[in-house]
């Protein structure tokens, strides 16, 4: 088969199963569009900026587990997507953004949209690439699929200069069974005598602690995950990115942990004596304090990635590998043990636990008058179920989300965690919609958030993604205004927005249904009105509190034991 | 404790590839004394040598990041074991009596030698250890006029090898 450098690129695609590509095309990528114009396989979304198909492509691919796939022009089109190509890379989400860039002869004149996209993207990429040669494509696009999803996975840039995709040129095309990089062999399964030493601490453990992140959920291990906790019955504790790989509505479960984490599962990791790391990587809004985190712990590490073992905590027994594999060989290990793992083996500690429950730490004014943000999340629980895929954007509401809406499934929670990205939350709900097109997807988002990527709504129009917008709507910016209010005294440097537009009219103007919701009475029907309507997307716009913060909160340089607690909890602050 | 680490880096041969070492320094704050890059007997392969100073989880770290580069194909720490290091510097000086014969006073630990001579000035080459180039330096003081150094190359003494 001879094809052209424009055919080759979306051959590979093909050849690599993708449904979908999330663009916006220019002049360097005409050839490349208009190949996509000549086939039916690969079906394109024609966003409304470029930042939006990155996220787009990401929600998707949290929420699929497969590639997101994104082309875009060269220059300002390349660096549009930077910001979501650097929001994957930070989440570690297997990405393949196809750039296109000005034609050989011209690379490094200041040719018309010329960037250096190689080097704009290299810092927040897993891998990038300059092909050169049109014979060069199809492996290059072969081994940007494999590095993307393979080991710990990542976006992986393609930029592609304009002239080698020409359609006058044809080259033998053969897309690549396998590849092979002699500089980069991923590590699968880990060693089995670090597992057996992990195995010996478990055994002694008084005061054990399962802390699991993002790798569980991307390492498709949820299900040996479960079956480890609940034979070992410890506590667990997950992060922002990890939640639903464990039941968010499990007994077990102490909640999230870290800087907004819950009383239990912080002060948990404080006295605990035995931590098990998987999937996990350490994040300063996690450990707080480096100095004082979990003093008194051993530290058992599961890894795909060397490079975050011992990164910022130094851990005692580091095991490199997979997390599906490394779990699976520990739970028969445990099993070969013959010994029983019950509650009652660890009775104290779990006494310890539900006395830290009983402090009842996201307890908040559920008398008030207003509409609590947290209330809106309890109510878009119960009106799906605890079902939904929930896309958030970043600030307090993102937080509420997490907090108040317990998912039980991986992949349902799909948020900006490393990179905290405003503006992911509309796209990458769209994304979700693509790759789960019968599911309830709902985007938690805030007035600030919503307008950094609102352009979407009109992709959403386009190609029929119904997503239902709640608009936590408190006319701050909550999350920086609440950090004045605790750090600043109260100094609202620039975080109230003071040019609100009439979001019920906004999302009407876009064609879909708008909503504004004053009372809090009106919140729940509000809510069952919106997901009714099964085939339009609603924007929700909640008026929400306008001061309410979020608790519990770690300061930041404070340790686990040092909580700043609501004003309604019995307990203030809290330094144990 | 910061200490100073010799690091041999076998690197694809490839456009870009010295770049993601060096932004990979910068990106992550891990200090560069010096850095060395030409191809190998296998011209798919740069063997690039770099000198940097830190505790040994920094050094950790670094190693562990850079191996994490696509374009890294294998690397060695030389200071873990006996390796041999070596630096060339091509000093120039105003010509006299007193710096040529420095120079042959230097003996044979260091090579040195006058490489260029034309009226006025002389270009002295000198290589060795990195310390020998340093004091000889500190010792011409002011005499010099400009100085170019490689930065440090070394290999394992023995059988410890950096290969494919």
């Amino acid at each position: 088969m001879e094809l052209s450098g424009g055919e080759i690129v979306i051959q590979s695609l093909k050849d690599e199963g993708v449904e979908y590509v999330f663009g916006y095309p220019g002049g360097c990528v005409l050839h490349i569009y208009d190949a996509i114009f000549k086939q039916d396989d690969v079906k394109h979304v024609l966003v409304r900026h470029e930042q939006g198909a990155t996220h787009a492509a990401d929600g998707y691919a949290r929420s699929s587990g497969k590639p997101g796939v994104v082309l875009v022009t060269s220059g300002p089109g390349a660096t549009n997507a930077v910001t979501g190509i650097a929001t994957a890379f930070m989440d570690s989400i297997p990405m393949i953004v196809i750039t296109g860039q000005v034609s050989r002869p011209v690379i490094g004149t200041d040719a018309f949209q010329e960037v250096d996209t190689v080097g704009i993207t290299r810092p927040c990429v897993k891998h990038n690439f300059l092909v050169k040669d049109v014979a060069d494509i199809a492996e290059t696009m072969k081994k940007a699929f494999y590095l993307a999803t393979s080991g710990r996975p990542g976006p992986v840039v393609v930029d592609i200069p304009k002239d080698i995709t020409d359609p006058t040129i044809k080259v033998p095309y053969q897309y690549p069974e396998e590849v092979v990089m002699r500089s980069y062999n991923p590590t699968v399964s880990g060693n089995i005598g670090q597992t057996r030493k992990a195995i010996k601490l478990i055994k002694k453990a008084k005061r054990p602690v399962i802390y699991s992140g993002g790798g569980v959920v991307l390492g498709e291990a949820s299900a040996e995950f479960r079956q480890l906790c609940h034979t070992l019955n410890f506590p667990v504790t997950q992060t922002l990115m990890g939640l639903g790989a464990f039941p968010g509505t499990d007994p077990q479960f102490i909640g999230m942990l870290g800087m907004h984490g819950t009383y239990e599962a912080n002060m948990s990791m404080h006295n605990s004596d035995l931590i098990i790391a998987i999937g996990a990587r350490f994040d300063d809004r996690v450990t707080g304090k480096i100095a004082d985190f979990c003093p008194h712990a051993k530290i058992i590490h599961i890894d795909v990635d060397p490079a975050s073992i011992s990164k910022t905590i130094t851990v005692d027994v580091p095991i490199v590998g997979q997390v599906k594999p490394i779990l699976l060989d520990m739970l028969a290990q445990i099993e070969s043990l013959g010994e029983t793992f019950d509650r009652g083996r660890i009775a104290e500690w779990w006494k310890q636990i539900d006395d830290w429950r009983a402090v009842d730490c996201m307890a908040y004014d559920m008398e008030s008058g207003t509409i609590k943000p947290q209330y809106v999340i309890e109510q878009l629980y119960k009106v799906t179920n605890g079902e939904a895929f929930v896309t958030s954007d970043v600030g307090q509401h993102q937080m509420f989300a997490a907090q108040f809406y317990p998912f039980d499934q991986p992949r349902r929670w799909i948020n900006s965690g490393g990179l905290g990205t405003m503006g992911f939350g509309l796209p990458a709900a769209m994304g979700v919609k693509f790759a789960n097109p019968d599911a309830d997807v709902a985007c938690v988002t805030g007035e600030g958030s919503i307008q950094m990527c609102l352009q979407e709504l009109s992709t959403m129009l386009q190609y029929d993604t119904p997503v239902k917008v709640v608009n936590l709507n408190n006319g701050y910016l909550g999350m920086v205004r609440q950090w004045q209010e605790f750090t600043y005294k109260s100094r609202y440097s620039h975080s109230y927005l003071e040019a609100l537009p009439d979001f019920k009219k906004l999302a009407e103007a876009y064609g879909h249904v708008g909503m504004q919701i004053t009372n809090k009475e009106d919140v729940e029907p509000a809510l069952r009105e919106a997901f009714a309507l099964k085939d339009r997307t609603v924007f929700l716009d909640f008026l929400t509190d306008t001061e309410e913060n979020v608790y519990p909160m770690i300061e930041a340089g404070k340790a686990h034991n040092d909580m700043v607690m609501a004003p309604s909890s019995k307990y203030k602050r809290v330094l144990a | 404790m910061s200490r100073q680490h010799i690091i041999s880096v076998l690197l694809e041969n490839e456009a870009g590839a010295l770049s993601r070492v060096s932004g990979l320094f910068s990106a992550r704050a891990y200090n560069i004394e010096s850095l060395t890059v030409a191809p190998t007997q296998d011209p798919t392969l740069s063997r690039l040598t770099l000198v940097t100073v830190g505790s040994d989880e920094t050094i950790e770290q670094i190693k562990k990041q850079l191996n994490k580069l696509i374009d890294v194909v294998k690397l060695i720490d030389l200071s873990e074991s006996f390796s041999l290091e070596r630096e060339l510097a091509l000093l120039k000086v105003k010509k006299s009596d007193v710096m040529v014969q420095k120079v042959e006073s230097l003996g044979t630990e260091t090579l040195a030698c006058v490489s260029d001579e034309t009226d006025d000035y002389l270009i002295i080459e000198l290589s060795g250890e990195k310390v020998w180039l340093d004091e000889f330096l500190a010792s011409i003081g002011d005499d010099v006029i400009e100085v170019v150094r490689t930065g440090v190359i070394g290999l394992s003494r023995g059988e410890r090898s950096l290969t494919l």
